[in-house]
């Protein structure tokens, strides 16, 4: 059995934010109608969360769950129990229109710590980081530079990122050349 | 700069998050129909000053396609609207005859 690994190994970088590849971190993405009563129902049942409205992402005490289109979320979970938690996910929407993938080993994500970690993020996405328009409770699927990524805000002073592992390295590099010491330009301004 | 509100996921996003995808309502013509019929399917487009109906995808978000109006000549976007269409919504046509009287597109006016 050969061990998995996650693509930058937790590969870390110090700079006025500090950036870290997450490592391994399971991930199920969910195919269905969100307005259907019936999807809602089994993904309540099995996350013990409720499916987040447009744009949002809820927290459980191990389980987060986000809103990535009106036909889909993503399910985060241990990545231990990520083929197990799309298993029982995908038998219980049997009946329906419905998908349940574990994409964990697709994907590759990051933390960016520090109370300047807005900035770190807008200089990369061309999306409003002020705290009235982002910030606890939200996602936001955007680009970063010239690839896809989604980002959220944990609490105040940290975002995480989730990308394609194809394009870790590059995301990693640009994250942490936006964090480097002296690139700090002040924002969002104080007014 | 360009933004574009995406009905889909509510973002008024970038141009840079987009992808666009060309003229919006062609019916397809297909190897059963005439050759000018299948000729203007392939190759006859509009190519407006003005105001424009087109397909865009949020291909840096939400991933999904939709449809918007817009002016060409300032960007104004007069609305966007569900991709599952074949024409515009009325209330789409409504704000663009308030706003440009004299516009015409195909035989929409
Ligand atoms: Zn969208």
């Amino acid at each position: 059995m050969s061990e998995p690994v996650s693509a930058l190994n937790g590969a870390s970088f110090g700079g006025y934010c500090d950036v870290t590849e997450i490592g391994l971190r399971g991930m199920v993405t969910l195919r269905g109608d969100l307005s259907a009563a019936a999807f809602k129902k089994v993904i309540e049942a099995e996350t013990g969360l409720t499916v987040p409205g447009q744009r949002k992402i809820v927290h459980g005490k191990v389980v987060s769950l986000a809103w990535m289109s009106p036909d889909e979320l993503l399910l985060l979970v241990s990545y231990r129990d990520a083929a197990a938690t799309a298993a029982r996910l995908a038998d219980s929407l049997n009946h329906q229109h419905a998908m349940a993938v574990d994409v964990s080993d697709a994907r590759a994500s990051f933390r960016i710590e520090g109370s300047a970690c807005r900035e770190v993020l807008a200089k990369l996405a061309p999306v409003d980081l002020y705290p009235e328009a982002f910030g606890h409770g939200d996602i936001r699927r955007t680009r970063l530079a010239q690839v896809a990524g989604a980002i959220w805000m944990p609490d105040e002073a940290s975002f995480e990122v989730v990308c394609f592992r194809s394009v870790a390295r590059y995301v990693f590099d640009l994250l942490s050349e936006a964090a480097r010491h002296g690139g700090q330009v002040g924002y969002p301004v104080e007014t | 700069m360009l933004l574009i509100t995406c009905p889909n996921c509510g973002v008024a996003a970038e141009e840079t998050e987009l992808h666009a995808g060309g003229e919006a309502h062609i019916t397809r013509f297909g190897p059963e129909a005439s050759e000018n019929d299948f000729e203007d399917y392939l190759f006859r487009r509009e190519n407006p000053r003005g105001v424009h109906f087109e397909r865009w995808r949020h291909a840096n978000g939400c991933g999904k396609w939709f449809h918007a109006a817009r002016c060409t000549a300032t960007l104004e976007v007069f609305g966007t609207y569900s991709a599952q269409t074949t024409e515009p919504p009325r209330e789409i046509l409504e704000t663009i005859r308030a706003k440009r009287p004299a516009w015409t597109w195909r035989d929409l006016k």
